[in-house]
């Protein structure tokens, strides 16, 4: 275990705590993309390379744009309105870091529990032979989920059209 | 990286994963704006791929956890499509992304 992974893993959660507490939405979601970004070099650094360019460009790109168009489509709030309603926000937002504090703290109390690793079986082969020999059924799945995602999108895009008239 | 102790290993990325689900679960609980509980949902997911692909480094099975992680990918794309279809709507007839509101909603 290196510092760097140390170092990753640190400002990712800060990261996501920034997203979590950040002022306004858009905040949040460039909090998110740098959390994408960070666990996107750390699958790259324990040797999944595949998994990380998914992360990298789906989660760090097309998610972002999918919330910034999203953002941009409901109304904007004046920076009046955002100020109030953050203040609103940190009443509830104020315990977050405090649990994680604590939670952190619990973690390190505890220490390393014994009998943590398992048998690990067979080790098999590389992952185009996974996806596409083993685990044809996830892919047939993941069509699935596509076409039901864009049939999703259009019915209730379609639907916001026919309250516009 | 260099596989040193898997038991260090799994306890520093669980360690990490369950903050993450942490901050996740309460973003959850205490939100009421719609797109931010997407976002903790999101959260969430990254715990949970994070994790997985820790486990799959230590038990030497890559390959395997690298494909269910790009499932879990897919999946987290369409949510994130949905609902962003969902909160336009919500928008649409509530003027604002507040999560109380949906009480109004028939059914």
């Amino acid at each position: 275990m290196n510092t760097i992974d140390i170092v990753l893993l640190v400002a990712m959660t800060l990261a996501a705590v920034w997203s979590v507490m950040g002022r306004s939405l858009l905040k949040a979601t460039i909090g998110l993309a740098v959390t994408s970004a960070i666990l996107s070099i750390l699958i790259f650094r324990l040797g999944s390379p595949l998994a990380a360019v998914f992360e990298l460009s789906v989660c760090t790109g097309l998610i972002t744009v999918v919330f910034v168009s999203t953002i941009s489509l409901t109304k904007p709030l004046t920076h009046k309105d955002i100020i109030e309603m953050s203040k609103k926000r940190n009443r509830r937002f104020i315990y977050l870091p405090i649990i994680l504090g604590l939670v952190a703290f619990a973690l390190i109390r505890a220490g390393i529990p014994k009998g943590l690793i398992m048998s690990t079986g067979e080790t098999v082969g590389n992952v185009t032979e996974v996806l596409w020999n083993m685990r044809q059924l996830d892919m047939f799945g993941q069509v699935i989920l596509i076409i039901a995602g864009a049939l999703g999108v259009v019915v209730l895009f379609a639907e916001a059209k026919d309250d516009a008239k | 990286m260099t596989p040193n102790n898997p038991s260090e290993l799994l306890y520093v990325f669980g360690s990490f994963t369950i903050l993450l689900l942490v901050a996740g679960f309460y973003c959850l609980v205490v939100t009421r704006s719609f797109l931010r509980a997407v976002i903790a949902i999101e959260l969430l997911i990254k715990a949970v791929t994070l994790f997985f692909i820790a486990v799959g480094y230590i038990t030497g099975k890559p390959a395997l956890t690298q494909a269910l992680v790009i499932t879990v990918i897919v999946v987290e794309v369409v949510v994130v499509v949905i609902a962003g279809g969902i909160a336009i709507s919500v928008f649409r007839k509530n003027d604002s992304l507040d999560i109380t509101l949906l009480n109004k909603l028939k059914g």
